[in-house]
């Protein structure tokens, strides 16, 4: 993997921040655009807009072919049996909001289950709180393993006949666990649980094929993954999205409309309701070509020699206290002593280091680790090992300037 | 190694009140009190305000966050206590004129906490220094 090659494609990368060679740290909160992103939502914008799925004019066919071409494109990138099951959103909190909206409120009932973790995001809890409110279903949690995992036996266990959904991160956005979805899948089936999993820190960095995980949702965000904000996808296997409601009402996502009552599009247009994200949708799908040009088993090496690197190199500073597994993907959320997170990352970004500091969207996870915040260092494809030393070298500068004014 | 940058922001005085902060703890008896955070990255603060005649008679904090934000509380208990509410608004609201990089034209004495003027050239960290102005803002407004 030619990562000088790949830097040379996100124009971003090429400025100075406080003086100081940007070095980007912060992909986990969203990724940086290349170029073939950037221009192909430029040409749509130039030549082709037009809304999808209604003209009869030739701009709403090139609408239409680029905006559907990108359901077909993104239905490979995940091995989805059919683009039925592929439904454009706003992103992954959208993906996962449609199932506990949907799925949940429909098939929940009191003495039933929904088992998450904690350390899943806040789009990942907050939906399934409301959802059980709404049914009178209980909320439970698979517990953490000292190093921030957790045991298939804790799944085993906690799955039970009243466990009806699942959901849990592919990759945990703080801690960088990378959960066994696969078997956790196969557990849940046993008990007749559907799994719905929140792919956003897990689609960019490593390749997904929904038929062997066998999860039963899988949501991502177009912005983590080189592409515009504002486009997401969730996958649902067919039998499923068939019998679900739609819970967006309007254009788009109807067949026929009478004075009193309305019948629904075929999939996937039933879950699309409005005029789409067409223009994000057409950036996704150059992303994914990007992606898939470099080879997504390539981008999971890339990333792992980076986390191996920034381990080993993190633990020469002293006092920094790393949070999550050995075995990672490749982030790093940490605290440097006793200086604030928010410190240490407006220390870093005064060297042209952006980091992330704060919770993460993982409050309930930050109280399991026993602090208000944490900073965050977060890698991609046009991340390198002279990343790290900077940020390594900035690390110590920030602990100089601490230790020197407290 | 030069720090000039982050001097302008972490000046001396600013790190004292973080490392020693001024009226840190709990009144004891009749006090109004505010709860807020900053939900985007979990600082929080709970004031304490004891207003007797419409003059702040003491004004005591606790709270979790950075040294910006923290300072600020010590700093702002410190100014307004002994002044008067309308003079301790009128103080909030020049202190958020500073955050804006506006010239101050005041007589008002904003004492130590003039000295986080450097936060205007730090946007992200303005909501930090203004968390505790905005608790006393809610409390005095509310009673």
């Amino acid at each position: 993997m030619d990562v000088k090659a790949i830097r040379q494609m996100f124009p971003i990368l090429d400025q100075e921040v406080n003086g100081h060679k940007l070095v980007y740290l912060d992909s986990s909160a969203t990724s940086q655009k290349p170029i073939s992103v950037i221009e192909a939502v430029e040409n749509y914008y130039r030549k082709d807009n037009a809304n999808v799925h209604r003209g009869v004019h030739t701009l709403g066919s090139r609408a239409t072919d680029q905006y559907e071409g990108a359901r077909e494109k993104v239905r490979r990138f995940i091995n989805a049996r059919s683009t039925a099951e592929v439904i454009f959103n706003r992103g992954t909190t959208t993906g996962i909001n449609t199932v506990a909206s949907s799925y949940a409120r429909a098939n929940l009932k009191p003495g039933d289950e929904v088992l998450i973790t904690p350390m899943e995001h806040h789009s990942n809890i907050i939906p399934w709180q409301q959802a059980v409110k709404a049914t009178g279903a209980t909320l439970n949690y698979i517990p953490l393993q000292d190093d921030g995992t957790i045991t298939l036996e804790d799944v085993r266990n906690l799955v039970t006949d009243n466990t009806k959904i699942v959901a849990i991160a592919h990759v945990s956005n703080v801690l960088g666990t990378i959960n066994p979805i696969k078997e956790i899948a196969k557990i849940a089936h046993d008990k007749g649980a559907v799994v719905v999993v929140d792919g956003a820190q897990g689609a960019p960095h490593m390749k997904v094929d929904v038929q062997d995980l066998d999860c039963d949702f899988y949501a991502f965000s177009g912005h983590k993954m080189l592409a515009p904000t504002g486009i997401g996808v969730l996958y649902g296997k067919r039998e499923l999205l068939e019998n679900m409601e739609p819970v967006e009402f309007g254009g788009e996502m109807i067949d026929f409309v009478t004075l009193q009552d309305s019948t629904w599009k075929e999939l996937p247009w039933k879950f699309e309701g409005g005029t789409p994200i067409i223009a994000g949708a057409i950036g996704l799908a150059a992303a994914i070509d990007f992606l898939e040009d470099i080879g997504m088993d390539e981008i999971l090496d890339h990333e792992q020699k980076l986390a191996d690197y920034v381990m080993d190199r993190l633990r020469t500073v002293e006092d920094i206290k790393v949070y999550g597994p050995e075995h990672r993907a490749a982030l790093v959320t940490f605290n440097l002593g006793d200086v604030h997170p928010h410190d240490v990352a407006t220390a870093l970004d005064s060297f042209g280091i952006a980091v992330r500091a704060g919770h993460h969207c993982a409050q309930p996870l930050m109280k399991w680790l026993n602090v208000t915040a944490t900073a965050r260092a977060s890698f991609y494809i046009y991340n390198t090992e002279d990343d790290v030393e900077k940020l390594v070298d900035g690390l110590l500068k920030t602990k100089e300037f601490f230790g020197h004014v407290f | 190694m030069s720090f000039n940058n982050l001097e302008t922001l972490y000046r001396q005085v600013i790190m004292d009140h973080y490392k020693n902060p001024r009226n840190r703890g709990a009144i004891e008896g009749d006090a109004l009190t505010v709860d807020m955070n900053n939900p985007t990255c979990g600082d929080r603060i709970q004031l304490q305000l004891q207003v007797e005649d419409g003059i702040v008679k003491d004004a005591k904090f606790e709270g979790e966050g950075c040294s910006i934000s923290m300072s600020s509380a010590s700093m702002m208990t410190q100014a307004i206590k002994g002044k008067s509410v309308t003079d301790a608004l009128k103080m909030s609201k020049l202190f958020s004129e500073m955050m804006l990089g506006e010239e101050i034209d005041s007589d008002m004495e904003m004492g130590d906490a003039e000295a986080l003027s450097g936060v205007s050239q730090f946007p992200a960290r303005i909501k930090c220094a203004t968390l505790a102005w905005k608790a006393m803002e809610k409390g005095v407004n509310d009673k």
